[in-house]
């Protein structure tokens, strides 16, 4: 199989720090901030609470590592009588609760922010199947399915002998992407036909479960254009994961002309049907 | 086969300890057997034995993620791998070991002859093996095994094929175990405690399981519940869970939950219990804030039974709902962080010596903190909302579950098997056991966190090509831990078959009920209750 020669490179390149370099290049350690406001509010509080988690680890692991090192048997340590001190204990419950409190602030703060819908300029239905997604400008009569791309599609099979290096944005593209623009507020309706899927667009901080029965709701206002990719994030079965998700954010003036092609296109299939 | 207390007999012990085992022989003494210490024998070898069945589909699933795109396995038989890998750990490997650890010293510790109710004892055990057995046929019937994911959620849990009957069947019967098993052991502690046994004079570890037995008592039931629900549900033609029939596919994720939650706690709950005991007589110095313990895990336990919706932050609650559930989760850091501080302090000026039982312990504190401070991140409802269904929360809950949980029952299997067995184990291959697998622990889980924050979504079979490096680290670790765990059963082998006599005490620090009864513990002890000052 071709993608078995890749494999011993990379897998040395792994094993090798020293070898670092276009190896290491696409690891990615952290959240990206994303390309809305919301998902840069959430970004900062991921670091918020990363660096106080930090440095309270710092704090307890470095006392851990001291009494490891300091109160050694080998080393003639007497234990100590002490059972207890009412003092440190109100101390070591009363700080964390604070620290708590300052936390859950800014998260409350934005959580408010991200349940409020109002004032969206966008309605699009969100659909999730087994395995698809479908997506249905209410307001605009438009409607399509949107699927694994059909090379990723080919060279996912079992043993299908193409190696996933080769095919771009492997299990990452779609057929007909989720077309909107810019600047705009764009409401989603999320909801499933089958089992539960769930709508992630991890650039817009969005992450939507799709059930059905239910109409879920969530939003984003994308603020740079460009071709952004998610997946599905709730297990929905066999293929649940190769039903991605392609939202491509464009100018107002290159929406409106995807949008009267694609009006073109559903009333000819209507007229055909 | 760690429990060989029959074949060789102590001699001139005080009348209140004996070494007769009056009864069957061979297979039918282990079917029969009504003695606590031989049934907490069963429950840790059957948990043995689902650790290497449960651990070699984790090998499994890292193998078909080694490298993307698909070599080895369809997409379903993944999924169905990933979700028996799941019930096949919690259901089979951690809960009976700690129900074994339960069964071998809940009675030592608190100076009881026995458990409360043997008879019920015996059958809590041999619930477990046909369970297990009907939960791993369904792998093999038509449509092949469940592969909705552990947690069950209908509708998809709906569309499984054969399987379906055989494996909700097998989650009643361990939940049923479960139930009955929790029962003995309250009654065991409420009834049977030595004289002068004060409940706030009871060791950590049974203290742990005193909760964590209310705790089962309260989930377990809510999950046949739901279980039965779904029965009904495909079969009788009611429609709790359709949307078609007027039903809601949410409730099952809320009645799951509520017991899935405190199912995190019966975890854990008793690993906390093991540690207690293991730093303190490592470290030569009482256990730090005694009380201060009980009461944190009480609190932890309570708040375990309203948090349960923070593991659907995404299915679209309200903002009252998710604002308390958030608020919630974050209050079970107050309590957690005394524990750890507590164990902390209790290694604070003491005079520590680091055997394996120790070295788990320590390596527990620091890996269980780490697993802890990702949960306190995904309490974050806003950041919850990317973390959600990611390998971060994959990264976090083996943290929890593997160096905590896992880590407990290695510290505690090390920490008493001379008691079990009468001979010392094997310091230095425990030593080497210890180092690779909390080398490899870390190998395997901590690149998660990475794969998670970058983007990967949980339980799929393949995956972006940008994600390889990471989940080849992943694989390999997977591979080494895997592996590692081979040394384990040596250690256990060779400790049962023989080696240095262990004394009494066997630990110089150890205090305790347990510690005063010769090893390895004779067949039936405290006959007459010792009395306790």
């Amino acid at each position: 199989m071709k993608n078995r020669k890749r494999f011993l490179p990379r897998a040395l390149a792994i094993s090798g720090l020293a070898s670092a370099g276009p190896a290491w290049s696409d690891l990615a350690l952290n959240m990206t901030p994303g390309v809305t406001a919301m998902s840069r509010e959430i970004y900062d509080l991921h670091m918020l609470t990363l660096w106080i988690c930090v440095v309270i680890g710092v704090g307890v692991y470095g006392v851990m590592v001291y009494s490891i090192l300091k109160f050694r048997k080998s080393k003639g340590a007497v234990p100590a009588k002490f059972t207890h001190s009412y003092t440190v204990e109100v101390i070591w419950t009363v700080i964390p609760a604070l620290i708590l409190v300052l936390m859950a602030i800014p998260a409350a703060r934005t959580l408010i922010r991200m349940q409020d819908t109002r004032g969206s300029e966008l309605t699009i239905k969100v659909t999730g199947f087994q395995w698809r997604w479908q997506y249905d400008y209410i307001d605009d009569g438009v409607r399509f399915f949107s699927t694994l791309k059909r090379d990723s599609n080919a060279a996912r099979k079992l043993g299908s002998g193409i190696d996933p290096n080769t095919v771009e944005h492997y299990l990452l593209d779609v057929d007909n992407a989720l077309v909107v623009p810019v600047n705009t507020k764009v409401r989603l309706l999320v909801t499933a036909s089958d089992v539960l899927h769930a709508w992630w667009m991890p650039a817009f901080g969005v992450k939507q479960d799709a059930i059905p029965g239910y109409i879920n709701e969530a939003w984003f206002n994308a603020e740079t254009e460009g071709v952004y990719r998610g997946q599905c994030a709730e297990l929905c079965g066999m293929d649940h994961g190769f039903m991605p998700i392609v939202v491509r954010v464009t100018s107002r003036d290159e929406y409106n002309t995807w949008l009267s092609s694609q009006r073109t296109q559903t009333s000819s299939l209507a007229q055909a049907q | 086969m760690s429990s060989t207390a029959v074949d060789t007999h102590g001699h001139g012990h005080a009348h209140d300890q004996h070494d007769a085992h009056h009864g069957p022989r061979g297979i039918m003494r282990w079917i029969t057997t009504t003695n606590h210490k031989e049934i907490g024998t069963l429950y840790m070898c059957f948990s043995l034995v689902m650790l290497f069945i449960g651990g070699g589909m984790a090998m499994l699933i890292r193998l078909e993620l080694f490298q993307p795109g698909l070599q080895f396995f369809n997409p379903s038989f993944f999924n169905s791998m990933t979700t028996v890998h799941a019930l096949i750990m919690v259901f089979g490997m951690i809960m009976p070991a700690f129900a074994g650890f339960a069964n071998w010293f809940i009675p030592l510790q608190i100076g009881a002859p026995d458990m409360a109710l043997p008879r019920l004892n015996n059958w809590s055990f041999w619930l477990l093996p046909f369970a297990g057995i009907m939960l791993l046929m369904t792998l093999f019937m038509p449509g092949g095994g469940p592969a909705g994911g552990w947690t069950l959620y209908p509708p998809l849990v709906l569309q499984t094929g054969d399987a379906f009957p055989f494996a909700m069947f097998a989650i009643h019967l361990l939940g049923v175990s479960s139930i009955l098993a929790a029962i003995n052991i309250i009654v065991t502690i409420m009834n049977m405690r030595a004289p002068g046994m004060t409940l706030l004079k009871m060791p950590m570890f049974t203290w742990t399981w005193l909760i964590t037995a209310y705790l089962l008592l309260l989930a377990m039931p809510v999950l046949a519940g739901g279980v039965t629900m779904l029965i009904t549900d495909r079969f009788f033609g009611t429609s709790f869970f359709s949307a078609a029939g007027g039903g809601d596919p949410v409730l099952f994720q809320h009645i799951f939950w509520f017991f899935g939650h405190p199912e995190v706690y019966i975890i854990i709950l008793p690993a906390f219990g093991i540690v207690s005991e293991i730093i303190p007589t490592f470290a030569r110095k009482p256990l730090f804030g005694y009380a201060a313990m009980v009461y944190a895990t009480a609190s932890i336990a309570f708040l375990s039974l309203v948090v349960w919706a923070h593991h659907m932050f995404t299915v679209g609650m309200p903002l009252g709902g998710q604002l308390f559930f958030m608020l919630s989760t974050m209050l079970i850091a107050i309590p957690t962080g005394v524990k750890v501080f507590n164990w902390t302090a209790t290694l604070w000026k003491g005079s520590l010596s680091f055997e394996t039982p120790m070295l788990y312990a320590l390596a527990f504190l620091f890996l269980f903190t780490l697993g802890g401070f990702s949960g306190l991140m995904l309490a974050m409802v806003p950041a919850d909302i990317q973390y959600h269904d990611t390998y971060f929360v994959v990264a976090h809950f083996h943290y929890v579950l593997v160096p905590g949980a896992l880590f407990g029952v290695f510290a505690g299997t090390y920490y008493w098997l001379p008691k079990m067995t009468g001979h010392m184990y094997d310091e230095t291959l425990g030593k080497t056991h210890f180092w690779l697998t909390t080398i490899f622990v870390n190998v395997t889980f901590f690149p998660q966190h990475f794969l998670g924050l970058a983007g990967m979504p949980r339980r799929i079979p393949d995956y972006a090509t940008q994600f390889t490096d990471f989940n080849m680290i992943s694989s390999i670790g997977a591979f080494g831990l895997g592996l590692s765990q081979l040394l384990f059963v040596y250690v256990i082998v060779k400790c049962a078959r023989g080696g240095p006599k262990a004394s009494a005490q066997v630990w110089e620090g150890a205090h305790g009920l347990e510690w005063t009864v010769p090893s390895p513990a004779p067949h039936h002890t405290f006959d007459e209750p010792p009395v306790v000052k």
